[in-house]
């Protein structure tokens, strides 16, 4: 299952800046395995949302070009210390994981 | 170069990026977007620009794509895109060489600024690509990256 991803939101003045470590192998289903020689099936995460204060500010579609263990930084105008903040990502196998964080 | 080829693997994504456009505008009208895979599965930059809506994108000095100049592993090449683009409504990153050369595409709204950073994989040196929407217009902005030991396996 899905391993725990870390959320940091730090404010700076209204805007909040919000980084995400999404713990994921993010195989392209390309790549060939080393000892068997052949082609690890692709796993990787397709979608993310991210909401802050319940409202949706983030919608991503991604693919296996991402690197492993994707990383995603974005920043959200209007926000106050305190808010939530909650990051979830479904995958092409139907896994999915979220995780919450304060604005602070 | 061999043309026939070009031109049949265009074919080939374009007609893709229709079906899975009308069975994502059957299934969801208004928010054909958030299921639409084609983009994905397009091979080329010319098909990829077709398969987000963003062909014929301008090429604007607002963007700005930070990415090294140099990455030794492809596998983790980080870039950064920011638009000052007014009324940026969604960020897409291509990496022209790759074999899958969508990155992903970034929708921001309530508040959310024309900034996402990432880390991406590139098999090549490659122009790494930004494509911004913007109240209804597109614009796109590319930075080459030179790649050293390329990430997308092999």
């Amino acid at each position: 299952m899905a391993e725990p991803m870390k959320i940091r939101a730090t404010l700076a003045g209204d805007v909040a800046d919000i980084k995400v470590l999404m713990n994921h192998v993010m195989e392209t289903g390309t790549r060939k395995d080393a000892k068997t020689g052949q082609l690890v099936p692709a796993h990787h995460i397709n979608s993310i949302v991210a909401t802050l204060g319940g409202k949706t500010v983030l919608q991503a579609e991604i693919g296996g070009a991402v690197s492993k263990n994707p990383f995603l930084g974005f920043k959200v105008k209007g926000a106050k210390a305190g808010d939530k903040v909650t990051v979830s990502w479904v995958d092409n196998k139907g896994d999915k994981n979220s995780a919450e964080a304060t604005v602070g | 170069m061999n043309h026939q080829r070009r031109t049949v693997l265009k074919g080939v994504g374009s007609a893709a990026a229709v079906g899975v456009a009308v069975a994502a505008g059957l299934l969801k009208p208004t928010a054909a977007f958030a299921s639409d895979r084609a983009a994905f599965d397009a091979k080329g930059v010319d098909a990829v620009m077709k398969a987000i809506k963003a062909t014929g994108a301008a090429d604007s000095k607002d963007i700005v794509v930070k990415a090294p100049d140099i990455a030794e592993n492809g596998a983790v090449v980080p870039v950064e895109v920011t638009s000052n683009i007014a009324g940026t409504n969604s960020i897409a990153i291509i990496a022209e060489k790759n074999a899958t050369p969508m990155v992903g595409e970034f929708e921001l709204s309530n508040g959310a600024t024309g900034y996402i950073s990432t880390r991406i994989k590139l098999a090549n040196t490659s122009n790494v690509r930004a494509v911004v929407k913007a109240g209804g217009k597109v614009f796109t902005a590319a930075k080459e990256v030179k790649v050293t030991i390329g990430g997308c396996g092999g």
